[in-house]
């Protein structure tokens, strides 16, 4: 009995770890945790709503998603959709990035394998949380590769919650960016440590990661972009080393070849503007190994010199001439819009109307740089600080990402979303280095001469050290204060991007909720009450009419035709709609009867106020169609440069076909108490046209809440028995 | 143009039955009907008919069989057919079922089918009993006119004849039509026949021989939704853990008079009497009691407007669909819930488990042109056999969910045409062990062991090529 105690003792002193073997369990737990937490915080809008697909394009992702896993890859690959484009259709096997679908295809599969009997919608809407999480992995092996494991930590932390990316991620947010940004961290992190150690199997895992970005979102331009930049900054600086060649050729030519297998992407590699930068460092690099190896076997400097200047200028000249001919020729289509836009801001206001009006593409206000970063705003200069102080390739790359990436994130509001990892890597180098000094400090206690020795780097710089630190009374105190003040910013962070999650990233702006008079929530569920008619009781093959936001949505859950669709790569298909939606009556009813139109939907937010509707976005239909069409002209809209829809308005605004189909017997309607009838409770004024009468359409829908409004359009008149055909 | 045909076709008709009836072999003529009520209820979209027939044995063999005629356009509608008797003197009356079976007749008159009524005890010659008959009959009333304007109210024909079709003679007979309000727009006028308010009432007509037959046209307004389910698939799923998942899916369309032109959401809001009177608003579902988690939902997402008012009797769910449905428009949806277990698997003597669960539709007033009932037995479950009080079609399927490796067994059963009545019990037995509960649990604990072993030995053994 006796000697239980002991052996009890023994069995748990073999059980007590080590010390860096319990820094290895802290460090996989705190991992585990954020990667639970990463999925988690994205929940909100299954919570608060219901598990469904957010907003406009996701819409479109999950209507291909349901098709690949209905038909199979092949008849994916080669899809023609009717449904869209109404006549023109569209190849979406070509003009689409399937990395997403067939990710969230091959996850359903696996499931479906292990007995998992998950539905597709299911799948679609964790996506996003799913990828999330993995970017947090891949962080903390990115901040591990740039500077140690601690700034890893920090990093997949802060970007675990990180409001800028939570934005593309929540739950329901189908979107390509959802996968892109996990691709797009793996591969430079791949890449990275391919440069780092010279690995031809690291730097293959890049090109794949690169194919993987390729195939799920346009924004692999900006990898195809970086890279070369930052390898020609190397270069410049003399950094130059045979693990930057390995590294670089075999990603660009492998990655270049993959892409290729993309058809939506297909030759650009080798033929677009916009990739030429990485071609011609390609073969800079190429230059680089020659002259090196012309150095290395001529001995004569003199001789070398007079060698590189012919080469330099032969093989720039030579570079120059092929680039020359091929824009020329055509061969090396020029920089698109997009590309121009990024470049210059202004661009596409003055020449793309298109892209000027999502609001998504706008220049970004400042608050909601506050808003997605944070705190990390104040970290990132600092975390710019340590990188200079501590310069490697490594850490090379990751300024130039953030410097680069933090210029488009200014450019454009959703560029913030390719900003963010990059933003939260340099803000944990900042935290953990400071934290980590401030510590180092405050576990010194009275050996200070000791942990100066132990810390400096210098065996002469030590003593100095020790003396600066003693010199110091408040020294600790002041750590401890400091100490204090990191963890209630970093608790002040997460806070916020909790408040942030919940209250403005969640909605998935299909289902609108509000607050009531007794302070219930009031949900308009109006956009799918329309739809699910659309879908139930109207004709399988009518096609409805509607501004080219709402066109995913129709197809995927109304199943009918639309005319214009938010894949916008027709312009002046969408400017034929604005046209129609801003001529008179009688005129867009030829327009509408040559697209072979049978509904016009409209979405209306007088009745709710609800602010994005179509009145509020009717200008951009007034510019995109006068952009093609010339007879429409923006003054005809407005008085003195002023946008009214009151008695004041324009009367080409009072009689055009989006006022009338959206205020049809709105003057009959009473909105707000104490308010004449037909106040318009979005814009906050009474109507000026209140007895519109329609000729040529009707209604055929109003959602109880009025937001859409659905518009059947009345046959010709010699042509009566097509309505009995159609819809007797 | 229409009328006189008809006349003419009827009185054919009934010459026809005349001459036929007196030729007819002796085997039903032993039968009379002395006195015959007839009251139709064409207050709903469902046709309700309660005969109450005073049959007399007056041939010289005791018979225990009795047939009830339907002219063959009526049969396709028919959906239940019941028949009781009353038993006792004076007060202490009481009810009794009687078995009710379609049967086939050597000599049916222009097609004219049959239902075999079967008596408890022969009746002797020179007695006599009542019987009362229930049936009932679907997408009898036809919307004239076929399509309506929002602001307009529903009419409906509803077809039928003035005299009882009967292969007996009936002596004395009387028939009462009840409609849903006092607009009738016309009626077929066989004398004596008047009409009071709601009520019309055609009769008495005397000494009517076998087959007579006068049709009748009655012409009236008829603002009841008119709520068909055209399928209905009920999925009832059993889990030994303590809970039984039904899923109901629905296709529902209003089968009245089609919806034309324009539907106006102002007029609906503000003039909800007179605008849209015969559409569908909302429905109700009666579910068992101590229902829980229960949703309502279609192919795009969560429909919010639905409230449930639960009490120890029963649990009502009050649903809307997205939009109202006029005449013609349609709406799919589904509705799931969980319920406890107890209250519907029970145990038989010999070891074996049975489902007892309600068949049919728990919508209120409404007709299911198709329902398939799927009841999905726990894995590892054998020998599934179904017991309905009503004919149905059935077979067997598998079903895979959550971690099953064998499938489930489903046993599948289908009807058509039902009405509310339908929902009786039906009982399914099967066979199970418990020590199957425990297979999905053991195979995710041992999954998750060989996971952690895998990570055990991954960090144990040495996998580098260099030393």
């Amino acid at each position: 009995m006796a000697t239980m105690p002991a052996s009890a003792s023994d069995l748990l002193k073999s059980f007590k770890l080590k010390t860096k073997q319990q820094e290895l369990l802290i460090r996989v737990s705190i991992l585990c945790l954020v990667y639970i937490l990463a999925f988690i915080t994205r929940l909100f809008s299954v919570l608060r709503y219901e598990s469904m697909i957010h907003e406009f394009d996701p819409y479109f992702n999950y209507r291909t998603t349901l098709y690949l896993t209905e038909n199979g890859f092949y008849d994916f690959w080669n899809w023609f959709d009717y449904e869209s484009w109404y006549p023109l259709g569209r190849i979406v096997g070509g003009t689409l990035y399937p990395g997403l679908m067939v990710t969230a295809v091959l996850i359903y599969r696996i499931l479906r394998f292990l007995r998992f009997a998950v539905h597709i919608r299911e799948v679609c809407v964790l996506t996003a949380p799913f990828f999330a999480s993995n970017t947090t992995l891949v962080a903390y092996f990115f901040g591990k590769e740039i500077w140690d494991s601690g700034a890893g930590l920090v990093a997949a932390i802060l970007i675990a919650v990180c409001p800028g990316y939570i934005s593309r991620s929540v739950a329901g947010s189908y979107d390509n960016e959802g996968v892109a940004i996990f691709a797009l961290l793996f591969t430079f992190y791949v890449f990275v440590k391919a440069v780092n150690t010279g690995s031809l199997a690291w730097s293959l895992a890049s090109a794949f990661g690169y194919f993987y970005m390729v195939s799920a979102w346009g924004g692999y331009v900006f990898i195809i972009n970086l890279i070369p930049l930052y390898v020609l900054v190397l270069l410049i600086t003399g950094r130059y080393s045979m693990r930057l060649y390995v590294a670089y050729n075999c990603m660009y030519i492998l990655g270049m070849l993959l892409a290729m297998q993309i058809r939506f992407v297909g030759f650009q590699h080798v033929q677009s503007g916009e990739h030429m930068a990485a071609m011609g460092v390609f073969f800079l690099m190429q230059v680089f190994y020659f002259l090196d190896w012309v150095k290395h076997m001529l001995s004569d400097t003199k001789l070398f010199q007079a060698f590189l200047r012919i080469t330099v200028t032969s093989a720039v000249a030579v570079g120059g001439i092929a680039l020359g001919l091929g824009m020329v020729s055509g061969y090396i289509s020029p920089w698109t819009g997009r590309f121009y836009s990024l470049l210059d801001p202004t661009y596409a206001k003055d020449h793309i109307p298109i892209i000027a009006s999502v609001s998504e593409h706008q220049p970004t206000a400042w608050s909601s740089f506050m808003f997605d970063f944070h705190i990390l705003l104040f970290l990132f200069p600092a975390g710019l600080y340590f990188c200079f102080k501590r310069l490697s390739d490594a850490t090379i790359f990751i300024v130039m990402y953030g410097l680069t990436s933090m210029y488009f994130a200014g450019v454009m509001v959703r560029l913030i979303l390719v900003a963010t990892p990059a933003v939260c890597l340099i803000s944990a180098i900042a935290v953990s280095t400071t934290v980590k000094n401030l510590t180092v400090l405050l576990r010194s206690k009275n050996k200070v001469v000791q942990t100066g020795s132990t810390k400096g780097s210098g065996g002469s710089k030590s003593s100095s050290k020790a003396l600066l630190d003693q010199s110091q009374p408040f020294q600790k105190n002041g750590a401890i204060a400091l100490l204090f003040g990191a963890f209630y910013l970093l608790s002040r962070y997460a806070t916020h991007c909790t408040w942030v999650t919940s209250e403005a990233y969640s909605s998935p702006s299909i289902v609108l909720a509000a607050r009531g008079a007794h302070g219930n929530r009031v949900i308009f569920d109006d956009y799918r009450e329309a739809y699910f008619w659309l879908r139930q009781n109207t004709p399988q093959d009518a096609k409805v009419m509607s501004w080219w936001d709402y066109g995913y949505q129709i197809t995927a859950m109304g199943n009918r035709t639309v005319i214009v669709d938010n894949n916008t790569w027709n312009n002046t298909h969408i400017a034929t709609v604005g046209r129609a939606m801003s001529s008179y009556e009688d005129e867009a009813i030829e327009i509408i009867r040559s697209l072979d139109v049978d509904y016009v939907l409209v979405v209306f937010g007088g009745v709710t106020g609800y602010s994005s509707d179509d009145i509020n976005k009717f200008l951009w239909m007034v510019r995109i169609g006068g952009g093609v069409f010339p007879v429409i002209k923006e003054p005809d809209y407005l008085v003195n440069g002023e946008y009214r829809v009151d008695k004041g308005a324009a009367p080409k605004m009072l009689n055009c076909l989006m006022y009338k189909l959206c205020y049809y017997r709105f003057g009959e309607m009473m909105t707000e108490y104490g308010k004449p009838p037909g106040y318009d409770r979005a814009r906050g004024v009474e109507i000026g046209n209140k007895d519109v009468k329609l000729e040529h359409l009707e209604e055929a829908f109003t959602t109880s809440n009025w937001i859409v409004r659905i518009y059947r359009v009345k046959p010709a008149n010699n042509r009566w028995w097509l309505n009995r055909y159609k819809f007797g | 143009m229409e009328a006189p045909i008809r006349a003419r076709e009827a009185l054919g008709f009934i010459l026809f039955s005349l001459l036929f009836s007196i030729c007819r072999s002796s085997s039903l003529n032993h039968l009379l009907i002395s006195n015959a009520e007839r009251r139709i209820d064409l207050s709903s979209h469902i046709v309700k008919v309660y005969l109450t027939l005073k049959v007399e044995n007056a041939g010289s063999t005791p018979t225990s069989e009795v047939f009830l005629s339907f002219p063959p356009t009526q049969v396709d509608h028919l959906a239940t057919v019941e028949a009781l008797v009353t038993k006792g003197k004076r007060k202490k009356t009481t009810l009794v079922r009687l078995d009710v079976k379609p049967t086939e007749l050597p000599d049916a008159p222009n097609d004219a089918k049959y239902f075999a009524i079967y008596l408890e005890n022969p009746l002797k010659s020179g007695e006599s009993t009542t019987l009362e008959v229930l049936y009932l009959l679907t997408h009898s009333q036809e919307p004239f006119p076929a399509e309506i304007a929002q602001s307009e109210s529903q009419l409906v024909y509803y077809r039928d004849s003035a005299l009882i079709l009967s292969p007996y003679h009936i002596k004395q007979q009387t028939t009462f039509i009840k409609t849903p309000s006092t607009k009738v727009e016309s009626f077929t006028r066989v004398e004596p026949s008047n009409r009071a308010g709601t009520e019309i009432k055609y009769g008495p007509y005397e000494d009517h021989p076998p087959y007579s037959f006068s049709p009748i046209l009655i012409h009236f307004e008829n603002n009841s939704p008119f709520a068909v389910v055209e399928e209905l698939v009920r999925e009832v799923e059993i889990s030994h853990w303590g809970n039984l998942q039904v899923t109901e899916q629905y296709t529902l369309v209003h089968a009245g008079a089609r919806h034309k032109g324009v539907f106006s959401r102002v007029d609906f809001q503000s003039r909800p009497t007179l605008n849209g009177a015969s559409s569908l608003r909302y429905l109700l579902a009666r579910l068992p009691p101590r229902v829980h988690s229960v949703y309502y939902r279609d192919e795009i997402g969560n429909i919010s407007s639905s409230h449930l008012r639960t009490d120890s009797r029963k649990s009502e769910l009050e649903i809307e669909p997205r939009y109202p449905l006029f005449g013609g428009w349609k709406a799919t949806f589904v509705i799931g819930y969980g319920l406890p277990l107890q209250d519907f698997l029970f145990e038989t003597s010999d070891d074996r488990r049975y489902l007892n669960f309600t068949f049919g539709c728990p919508l209120l007033e409404t007709v299911v042109d198709k329902l398939t009932i799927k009841v999905v037995l726990p894995e590892g479950s054998k020998d599934p056999s179904a017991v309905v009080p009503f004919p149905v079609e059935q077979h067997l399927e598998t079903k895979y969910s959550y971690l099953d490796v064998v499938g489930r067994t489903v046993v599948v059963m289908e009807k058509k045409n039902l009405v509310p009545t339908h929902n009786s019990h039906f009982q399914v037995y099967y066979t199970f062990k418990p020590i199957f509960m425990l297979a999905e649990p053991l195979m995710l604990a041992s999954a998750f062991f060989l996971f952690f072993v895998a990570c055990v030995a991954y960090l144990h053994i040495d996998l580098s090529i260099r030393k």
